[in-house]
Parts: C-alpha cells; sequence; structure tokens
C-alpha cells in the first residue's frame, strides 16, 4: 500500500510543483499573449531575472545556516557605486578586472556580517538590519548624494552583461553558472554539507566537529560575493549608478527562497527550489503587465503566493512516515 | 597486565551548582570493555562529553598512549581515533542515512568532489555489518528512535578508531538489535579496540564486560575486573546503600473495560489492533524495534490518523483528533523520544510537570506558582528526580532524571489511561524500582496502564497481559500465566 498520493508528492518535491506551475503559467500567458513565449521574449525575462536568481541562491545558503542577509540590496548598492566611481577613475580597466574588483568588495561586506555573527555573537537578523543601513549610508558618502550616469561609464563597463553570446546575454549565462556551481557546492563538497548540518541541528553539528558560526560566516561570505558580484552587474545593466539602487530588493531576494521551500527554520532547501522561486517571481513581474494586470495586482499575487508558499512548507514537513506494512508486505 | 590506550588523570568538571566531575580517573585497555556504572547524574555522560572534546574540562589530564593530549573540538577526539555514539540522539533528521553516516569524514572523488557513490556503498555495507534494514538513501526523520539509534553506530563505525565509546547504546533496542550489539561489540573487541560502554543493565553488563569502573555523584569509587564482583558489591558502591533492585508486582483486581479498541488501522503503518484494557491492569505491549507499537498509540493518542476501526473510551466512542481531545478524555501518552516529545528542554523542571494541568493550577488566569512546585516537588521526590532545585532547565539534567521529569509530568495530570512508551529507559537500577512502585500504585488505585516496553523483564514482572507485535500487527496475546520469554520471544520475531 502507497500512502503518497500524487499531490504529496508533488508537495514533497517542490521543486517539481513549482516548475509544473510555472509551466502552466507560461501556457497561460501565451494562450492570451502568444508573442510572451517567443524564445527571444523569454531570454529577455530570463535576463531580467538573472540577479534575483543568483542573489535567491546565495541567500539560501545564509538562511541554511538558520541566518538571514538582509544586507544583500545595500550591497549591491554600495558595490555597484565603488565600481563605477572606479570606472570613472581609471576607465581603462577591463570588465573582468572590475568585475573580480565587484566581488571582492562583496566578500568584504558579507565578511564583516559573518565576523560578527560567528565572533561576536549577534544574531544575522540584528547585524544585517544593521548593515543594510549602514552600507546604504555609505553610498551617500562616497557618491556624495550624485548619480554616475551612463555617458560616464566606458564602453567596456556597460558592454559585459549586455554581450551575448548562443542567444542569451553574458549576465543569464553568468546567472546559469553561478546557479550550477552552487549546486555542486551544496551537493558535492564538504562545506556544503556542513551548511546543512550546521542548519539542520547546531547541536549535533558541535558533536560532529562542526564548527557552527565558521560555516554561518562562510555563507556570509559566499551571499556578499554574489551581492557584489550583481552591484557591477546591476549598475552596468541598467547603466546609472545612485544612492536608492536595488532598495527593498532583499525582500524579493526571500521571498523566492520562501516560494522556492526554503525552510525559514534552516537545514532544509536545494537550489533548484531557490532559483525556481526566483524564476517565478520574475515571470509574474513580467508576465503580468503583458495580459494587462496593473502592477498593484502584482504586489498583491506576490504576496498571496509567499503565504501559499509558507502553508505548502509547513504541511510538507508534516508529511512522512515509516511504512511498516509495506515493508513486512514484500 | 598492558598498558591503557586512555588514561583520565583527575578531570574535573563544574557546572553552576553542580560539580559533574570531582577529579576522576578512568583507564581503558585495547581489547577490553569497560563499563561505567553510576546512578543518574553520576557524570558518566559528562566524561564522555569531556573525551569527545565537547565539554572542556575545567583540570586534570588526557592521556592517549601515555602523551597528555588536549581535546577542544570533537574533531581532536576524531583524529586521537576515539569515536562516540552518545546517549541524546545528536544527528541530522533532514539529511539522509547515508549523509548522517559521513557526516565528519566523506570519501573524495579525483575531482575532489564529495563521492556519494561509494558513500551510499559503504552506507549499505556498513548497515549490512549492523544487520540493520534501512534504506541510505531516505532522511533520516522516517527512521524510528532505535533505527536512528543504530544509524549512530554505523556513523561511529564509518571513522577507525582505537577507543569506542558508548553511552547506554541499548536503552532504545530490543532483545533482537541488544544481541546484534553484543556481537558488535565483541568483534570490535577483538579487533583490539578499547571499548567504554555505560549501561544501567546489570545483565549486559556481565555478559559482555571486562572490566567496571563506579561513580558515584561524580566521584570516583572504584575499579576492577568485572569477574571479581557481583552485582550487589557494584550497585552498592554506585548508591553507597543498599536499595531495593526489584519491585515485586502488586495483585491488584481488575475491574470492567476502560478502552476497547477495534480493527485499528493505518494505510501504511498498522493494521487490524484489537484489544480491551481493564480498569487495574497494565497491559504490555512487546515487540521487536519497528514493530509498529510507538504508532499504535500514537493513533491512540491523537497523534497519527487512522484509516478504519473504532475505539470507546469509558463506554463512549473516542475518535482524538489532537492529543487535546485525548488528554481532556483522560488518556495520556509518555512517549519514547523524550528529548524531542517529551519535554520542553529550555524551561524548568517544575514548569515541565506542571504544564499539561497549568488550568487547574491558575486563579482567574494567573498560576498559582507555589502550588505549581509543591505538584512539581511531589513528583520529584517520588521518582527520585535528582537536580541541584526544581527551577533548573531540563536541557541541564543527566539523560535519565530528563526521561523522569517526563514521566511526573502525565502522571501529575492524573488521567484514567495512561500509556508509557519505554518507561525506564535510561534510569538506574534504584529509580527504575521506584518508577515500577510508582505504577504499581497507580493501578491499585484504579488507574489503567498500556506499558509499550523492550525489556523482556520488565514485561513479564510487571504486565497483567501482554500483547506482541510484529510488522505492524498483533502477532500473540499472552496471559499473566501463561507467559514466557521464549515464547513472547518467538511470537515476536514472526517465527
Ligand atoms: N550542560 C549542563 N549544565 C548544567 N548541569 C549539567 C549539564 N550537563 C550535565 N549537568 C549536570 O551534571 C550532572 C551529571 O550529568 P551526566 O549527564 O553526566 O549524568 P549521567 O551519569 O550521564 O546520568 P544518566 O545515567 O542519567 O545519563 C547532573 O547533575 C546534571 O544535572
Ligand atoms: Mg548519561
Amino acid at each position: 500500500m502507497k500512502n503518497t498520493s500524487l499531490l504529496g508528492k508533488m508537495i514533497s518535491h517542490r521543486e517539481w510543483l513549482l516548475g509544473a506551475i510555472i509551466v502552466l503559467m507560461l501556457m497561460g500567458v501565451g494562450y492570451i499573449a502568444p508573442f510572451f513565449v517567443t524564445p527571444g521574449n523569454l531570454a529577455e525575462a530570463f535576463d531580467d531575472t538573472s540577479i534575483l536568481i543568483m542573489l535567491a541562491c546565495a541567500q539560501m545558503l545564509v538562511i541554511l545556516t538558520r541566518c538571514i542577509d538582509l544586507s544583500v540590496a545595500s550591497n549591491i548598492a554600495l558595490t555597484g557605486m565603488c565600481v563605477a566611481l572606479f570606472n570613472v577613475a581609471y576607465p581603462d580597466t577591463p570588465a573582468l578586472v572590475t568585475l573580480i574588483l565587484s566581488i571582492g568588495i562583496g566578500i568584504v561586506l558579507g565578511a564583516f556580517n559573518g565576523i560578527l555573527v560567528w565572533l561576536v555573537g549577534i544574531p544575522s537578523i540584528v547585524v544585517t538590519l544593521g548593515t543594510m543601513s549602514v552600507y546604504r549610508g555609505f553610498v551617500f558618502l562616497i557618491s556624495g548624494g550624485e548619480w554616475v550616469n551612463a555617458h560616464e561609464m566606458t564602453p567596456q563597463f556597460l558592454a559585459l552583461p549586455r554581450a551575448t553570446f548562443l542567444d542569451l546575454t553574458v549576465l543569464s549565462w553568468i546567472a546559469i553558472a553561478v546557479t550550477l556551481a552552487l549546486f555542486v557546492f551544496t551537493r558535492f563538497t564538504k562545506t556544503g554539507l556542513s551548511i546543512f548540518a550546521v542548519g539542520g541541528n547546531p547541536k549535533a553539528a558541535v558533536y560532529s566537529g562542526i564548527n557552527v558560526g565558521k560555516y554561518q560566516f562562510i555563507t556570509f561570505c559566499i551571499s556578499g560575493a554574489v551581492a557584489g558580484m550583481c552591484g557591477y552587474l546591476w549598475v552596468s545593466r541598467y547603466a546609472v549608478a545612485y544612492v536608492e539602487v536595488a532598495v527593498a530588493f532583499e525582500l524579493q531576494v526571500v521571498a523566492a527562497c520562501v516560494i522556492g521551500g526554503i525552510s525559514i527554520a534552516g537545514g532544509i532547501g536545494t537550489i533548484w527550489g531557490a532559483a525556481l522561486g526566483a524564476i517565478f517571481l520574475g515571470l509574474i513581474k513580467n508576465a503580468l503587465p503583458v495580459i494587462g494586470i496593473s502592477p498593484f495586482w502584482q504586489l498583491a499575487i506576490s504576496g498571496l503566493v509567499i503565504v501559499l508558499a509558507v502553508i505548502i512548507n509547513s504541511r510538507s514537513e508534516k508529511c512522512g512516515g515509516r511504512r511498516i506494512l509495506r515493508e513486512a508486505h514484500q | 597486565m598492558n598498558r591503557p590506550v586512555l588514561e583520565l588523570r583527575n578531570i574535573s568538571k563544574t557546572f553552576p551548582g553542580v560539580k559533574a566531575l570531582d577529579s576522576v580517573e578512568l583507564q581503558l585497555y585495547p581489547g577490553q570493555v569497560t563499563a561505567l556504572i553510576g546512578e543518574n547524574g553520576a557524570g558518566k555522560s559528562t566524561l564522555v562529553k569531556v573525551l569527545t572534546g565537547i565539554y572542556a574540562p575545567d583540570g586534570g589530564e588526557i592521556l592517549i598512549d601515555d602523551a597528555p593530549v588536549t581535546m577542544q573540538a570533537a574533531t581532536d577526539a576524531k583524529r586521537h581515533g576515539i569515536s562516540a555514539i552518545h546517549q541524546e540522539a545528536v544527528m541530522f533528521d533532514e539529511l539522509t542515512v547515508t549523509e548522517n553516516i559521513f557526516i565528519n569524514n566523506q570519501n573524495r572523488n579525483i575531482f575532489g568532489l564529495l563521492d556519494w557513490k561509494l558513500m551510499r556503498k559503504r552506507a549499505k555495507t556498513l548497515l549490512e555489518y549492523l544487520d540493520v534494514n534501512v534504506d541510505p538513501n531516505i532522511p533520516l526523520r522516517e527512521l524510528s528512535v532505535a533505527h536512528k539509534h543504530l544509524v549512530s553506530f554505523a556513523a561511529a563505525l564509518s571513522v577507525s578508531s582505537s577507543i569506542v565509546i558508548m553511552d547506554e547504546p541499548t536503552a532504545s533496542l530490543s532483545h533482537h538489535e541488544i544481541q546484534e550489539l553484543y556481537r558488535l561489540v565483541r568483534r570490535l573487541r577483538d579487533e583490539g579496540k578499547a571499548i567504554l560502554f555505560i549501561s544501567h543493565k546489570f545483565d549486559e553488563i556481565f555478559e559482555i564486560c571486562d572490566r567496571y569502573t563506579v561513580f558515584r555523584d561524580g566521584q570516583f569509587v572504584g575499579s576492577g575486573g568485572i569477574a571479581d564482583v557481583t552485582q550487589d558489591d557494584l550497585v552498592a558502591m554506585m548508591v553507597g546503600r543498599t536499595v531495593s533492585q526489584i519491585y515485586p508486582k502488586e495483585q491488584t483486581t481488575i475491574g470492567d473495560t476502560v478502552m476497547s479498541v477495534k480493527g485499528l488501522s493505518h494505510p501504511s503503518e498498522f493494521a487490524d489492533i484489537d484489544f480491551d484494557l481493564r480498569k487495574g491492569e497494565i497491559l504490555g505491549f512487546y515487540g521487536l524495534v519497528g514493530a509498529g507499537r510507538s504508532e499504535v498509540m500514537q493513533a491512540l493518542f491523537g497523534l497519527t490518523p487512522t484509516s478504519s476501526g473504532s475505539m470507546e473510551l469509558n463506554g463512549k466512542p473516542f475518535k482524538p483528533r489532537t492529543p487535546g481531545d485525548a488528554v481532556d478524555q483522560g488518556l495520556v501518552y509518555v512517549p519514547e523520544d523524550r528529548q524531542h516529545q517529551g519535554a520542553i528542554l529550555t524551561l524548568p523542571i517544575f514548569q515541565n510537570i506542571t504544564l499539561p494541568q497549568l488550568g487547574g493550577l491558575s486563579r482567574s488566569g494567573f498560576i498559582d506558582m507555589a502550588r505549581e512546585y509543591d505538584v512539581a516537588r511531589e513528583y520529584a521526590t517520588r521518582l527520585q528526580l535528582k537536580a541541584s532545585s526544581l527551577s533548573e532547565n531540563v536541557e541541564n539534567l543527566s539523560g535519565g532524571n530528563q526521561q523522569k521529569v517526563v514521566i511526573g509530568k502525565w502522571l501529575a495530570t492524573n488521567p484514567n489511561v495512561i500509556i508509557v512508551d519505554e518507561p525506564t529507559k535510561g534510569i538506574d537500577i534504584g529509580s527504575k524500582a521506584a518508577v515500577h512502585k510508582f505504577m504499581g500504585e497507580l493501578v491499585a488505585q484504579g488507574l489503567s496502564v498500556i506499558m509499550v516496553s523492550s525489556e523482556l523483564p520488565e514485561v513479564m514482572g510487571m504486565a497483567d497481559r501482554v500483547i506482541v507485535m510484529h510488522e505492524g500487527r498483533i502477532a500473540a496475546r499472552f496471559e499473566r500465566d501463561d507467559m514466557t520469554a521464549e515464547a513472547i520471544v518467538t511470537a515476536a520475531t514472526g517465527a
């Protein structure tokens, strides 16, 4: 006897459920507005969602360890402004160097969060609420509140994310690469496994010789690195850097994780879930205007979906049993 | 005699208000099994935690092969060849069995990535070696307490170590698994490993241990060869006085049926469960680990929905949908997994004991603390709870004392049917008699008790009738007069 219905299975394999919903939505939108599902338009929508995907995957790692990183959007703004000003000062810098520089700055900002959580022992929500304002304040300090506009940026600086390769933008390819890399990291490295252990049962982690704080620190560094890189990509893609870049974007990132089935209590989640959660939000954002639904509905719909996701999460955690009888029947 | 591989000298460890270890010593020899014996709270598990780098001792020396070492973290213990099976389950419910086994020593492939294929194969081999029939790919949360425990053995065996520590390894196992464990211990011993074996059960201490060390209240009392002592000697060393070790069953008058269960089934865990429970009776449930006993009890308590069948309690239809319904109708359940299901570890003892009956202890919405304390004190005394005070958090109690808190918590609600799952698991010999005596008093007052136990002597000693389960079904029923150990064990194995 099998106790898992199809629905039960779908709920316990969140990624499939989410994937199916996304396909259904695409079909629905495609029915009303066929041009939306043309390859070119889909590639554009994916490009628009790339940054959210990367940030959601990195945020997932932080959430797995029972922490949260609310400073990612401010990290984007600060790193973006740094590299934009750097580009103004040293226009000859190759784009790749700028990219590496942005990752470096991002890591430093992430590590600062991580140190406060690990060595000072402040709860991550407090730390990153603080640095969220601090980092955004720094953007104002280093820029004096001025904008860096497109005409001040060099063509090299602007070209990187937009260049296309096999019909997808480099930005899209970077998102795919980061997602794959983080997948391998979570499934096939000791650090990745330890991150799940830390969030799943911190006490047992200590008994297994896993330093809880150290792994929390590592996830903050990764989250910072990805956010820093996204800082450059964002500023370059939108061709402008200013204080309010990506304001409140961290909420979308966390929402993508929740929709993707990442447990806020830690220890449960997959990279695919986070990525699909981000794609789902990206789809809503890109598809609703096409079928003539106002942006205000977008907010309400995203909100509803998040509540629904939380309900499904708590349901699926209750599923599962041991199936003594089935064993016996075999 | 050969040199000890591990020697502890003057190890001390103090917690606020308790001297858990007071300059104790211990020697472990290669190829020998050393029993560590002591009452609940004597400091045994604390010593294990010192030895595995989880607690830093306040003072003293740890020598491995005559060289002093320091343990800063669990990784140091691993480096020095010490592996341990801890008393409380310290595992990861959301990770798979394989991931749990290899959590701190993974295999990698040529790219430096984790080689799950190899690890799954090794996990399978290890589980087969331990004779545990679980799928290495499923999440740990789907396993029973006992199977989780067996997986933790596999984890301890996955690292090559010269010293193996087992803190009450048989507490959640039944007859068959215990025999397997003995086999394992002997095999490890024959491979020349030094084994520290912590247990409250004297039959197993005499069966597989070569040496003993006794602690009392955090102090070293004595050690020597097991062949030179009797059980009475050891008990006298443990408690420093003589105790009644066995509580004889009182004859009670058994009355009318209070609860009847007919055809109770669950889609995947158990089927066709029929039984009656009478007033003043102790009904024993015996079976191998994973036979589905706890699942049935959880269904009676409204924790697990059932697919068919009916129940009556006190002549009225009984269909609990939540544990709250069951408690309201006078049925309570003391779960087996006390760490997760039984106690709120971060609350003090007295609040844990009075939690289910706060309604009765409050006046116009405010809790009457003085009465709360009185109730808690009464049960703590009756169960011989050892704690520095009743406001100590349950988290800080020794394993056995945590159990007593949970038992006290449910008994204090004055139920009319009480289900106890492994009531004396991890409880020392003196307190065990106290728990048995207490159960005897309860039935004498007209309560009915369902007792799930994997300990044959306990079942045979306490139960008026025994139901044996095998693979989710009732395999046999015995009246007190026709129970024999062989018949019960045979029925449990499905033979
Ligand atoms: N983290 C802690 N904080 C405070 N007190 C503690 C802590 N851990 C243990 N203790 C106390 O130290 C004493 C020894 O506890 P320990 O767990 O070593 O006992 P034990 O011998 O293993 O008992 P049992 O047979 O019940 O498992 C107990 O009085 C306990 O309350
Ligand atoms: Mg103990």
